[in-house]
């Protein structure tokens, strides 16, 4: 069987916090091996739609969905899926730099020692090569017992990359990963974004319009709730179809 | 006299009024710790700790005392502490926020403030009548867990509160289920918290009298306990029924015992307050 082009897909996907309409009626088709990046203003719904995948929002008590989620045809919120199953094959890295307050190769086998491995060996060979395609190897490798919490706020951000791909998921669910970071460690990040999507599929979520112009193979304009937009990234940024979108990407609202 | 010398006069009053409240406090401690000390260090030593309790004053020894006291907190813990840290992870992690769970969440700190006394009643009725354990060890040991358990909830929870939402997220993210994040996660980063809660509650109760003269310790106990079945007393009560009588001999006693026992509370306090800084070295966000 070969595997479907869609690595991710939402249908007729609807999600309310108490009240509130988060998510309108969205269907996306996200591909395999590119990276997909969510833009729009604050509050429209774009991180919400991301944690929507890895059913990060299922802790909220106020949140409900209706609709479909797919990852490569499976429902994930389907009553036999098993979150922890999921979110294996799902990693995800976070706004904020959010290390373990362990040592750094603590840290990075996390994931599988979670998973039952004690081959000592292996989980090894495992954090070594994960920080190599986090890049951070070279500036690590001799202080791989010292706490995570010692590295900087770039380095901190490339060992959660780390750490998720330790794990070997196929996606990379990334929500503002360079939010916090200066811009040589953005650098750092986005190149990295860059060599990664040859082996995953990545979803990013991103403030900064240069950085999705740059990362990115398609661009999902969320506005409101709304996917407003949804295509190939030099299309969205070079000629929108839609106004909102035009507007937004040149930075007369937003 | 301009507003501003006003506001400077104020702020010098405060100050005096502070210092002055401070060391009211400390005075009185001092004072009390002084007394004590002159009454009784003479009185302290080895035979005095391996005694048993005698009618003659000179020949009493609190050996009953400590050892019941020993096994009061032993037996205590070993009942408060997982109980009441298993409660505070389940309010906190599992219990879903409901208005039940609030009105628990008050309760449970209205508990912490109930007089010891009264859980010395509900322990007469509850261990040593409905479960018949008598006038026991066990008995006074369940009582006294009842009675801290509520302050080890109340701190087991807000230790765990304290680490941040994007720790447990980093673990879920990683496909780590819940109690593998409060083990790997939750619990390591809250332990010093936890203790030091638990470590402050177990003093108090080595202190307490009321509720265990009330589920039946004894004054005057022949031989240490030797089981959990076994009839005891405890230091509070053995310094009790020392200062009540009248000669002499037995208030420099008491004097002693209360030396001994404070020694027991500041150590333990000692512990605590190593473990929260142990601890928070070793973790800062």
């Amino acid at each position: 069987m070969t595997k479907p082009t869609f690595i991710l897909e939402a249908k007729s996907l609807d999600v309310f916090y108490g009240d509130m309409h988060a998510l309108k009626n969205i269907d996306i088709q996200i591909e395999r091996n590119k990276v997909t990046a969510f833009i729009g203003p604050s509050g429209c719904g774009k991180s919400t739609f991301l944690r929507v995948f890895n059913r990060m929002n299922d802790y909220i008590d106020s949140y409900r969905m209706t609709g479909e989620v797919l990852m490569e045809n499976q429902n994930v919120y389907y009553k036999s899926v098993r979150v922890d199953e999921l979110r294996k094959n799902i990693g995800m890295v976070f706004q904020k730099p959010n290390p373990f307050p362990k040592s750094i190769y603590e840290n990075v086998i996390y994931g599988l020692k979670i998973q039952g491995i004690k081959d000592k060996k292996f989980l090894m060979e495992r954090a070594v090569k994960a920080l190599n395609q986090s890049a951070l190897w070279e500036e690590v490798k001799d202080d791989l017992n010292k706490s995570a919490l010692a590295l900087s706020g770039g380095q901190q951000q490339r060992l959660c990359i780390a750490r998720a791909l330790a794990v070997e998921p196929s996606v990379l669910l990334m929500d503002e990963p360079t939010s916090a970071l200066d811009p040589i460690s953005t650098a750092k990040v986005e190149e990295l974004i860059h060599e990664l999507k040859e082996k995953y599929s990545i979803v990013i979520v991103t403030h900064n319009m240069q950085q999705a112009s740059r990362v990115s193979d398609n661009t999902a304009f969320f506005y409101m709730g709304d996917l407003i937009e949804f295509g190939k990234t030099e299309e969205i940024f070079r000629n929108p179809k839609q106004e909102r979108t035009q507007n937004y990407i040149t930075g007369r609202f937003g | 006299m301009t507003n501003s010398q006003k506001n400077r006069i104020k702020d010098r009053i405060f100050e005096y009024f502070g210092i002055a409240s401070t060391f009211f406090g400390l005075v009185i401690l001092a004072i009390f710790i002084g007394n004590i000390v002159v009454d009784g260090i003479s009185r302290i030593d080895w035979d005095f700790m391996t005694n048993l309790p005698s009618r003659k004053a000179e020949r009493a020894g609190i050996f009953t005392a400590w050892s019941g006291s020993l096994w009061i907190l032993s037996l205590t813990t070993l009942i408060a502490f997982p109980l009441g840290v298993s409660a505070g992870i389940y309010l906190e992690e599992y219990g879903k926020k409901t208005r039940l769970a609030s009105l628990l969440e008050v309760n449970i700190s209205n508990l912490a403030g109930v007089p010891s006394i009264i859980y010395g009643l509900l322990g007469l009725e509850i261990f040593v009548r409905v479960f018949q354990m008598g006038n026991s060890v066990l008995a006074g040991a369940f009582t006294l867990s009842l009675l801290i358990l509520p302050i080890i909830i109340v701190s087991t929870r807000e230790s765990i509160r304290a680490v941040p939402p994007s720790i447990r997220a980093a673990s879920y993210g990683l496909g780590a289920t819940k109690w593998q994040t409060i083990w790997h996660q939750v619990l390591p980063s809250s332990m010093g918290g936890i203790l030091t809660g638990v470590i402050l509650a177990i003093s108090r109760a080595v202190g307490e009298t009321a509720p265990l003269i009330v589920v039946g310790a004894l004054a005057y106990v022949p031989f240490a306990p030797k089981s959990p079945m076994d009839e005891f007393t405890v230091m509070p009560i053995q310094i009790f029924n020392w200062v009540s009588r009248p000669q002499h001999g037995f208030t420099v006693n008491a004097a002693a015992a209360i030396i001994i026992l404070l020694i027991i509370t500041f150590v333990m306090n000692g512990i605590a307050v190593y473990l929260r800084n142990k601890w928070e070295k070793k973790i800062s966000w």
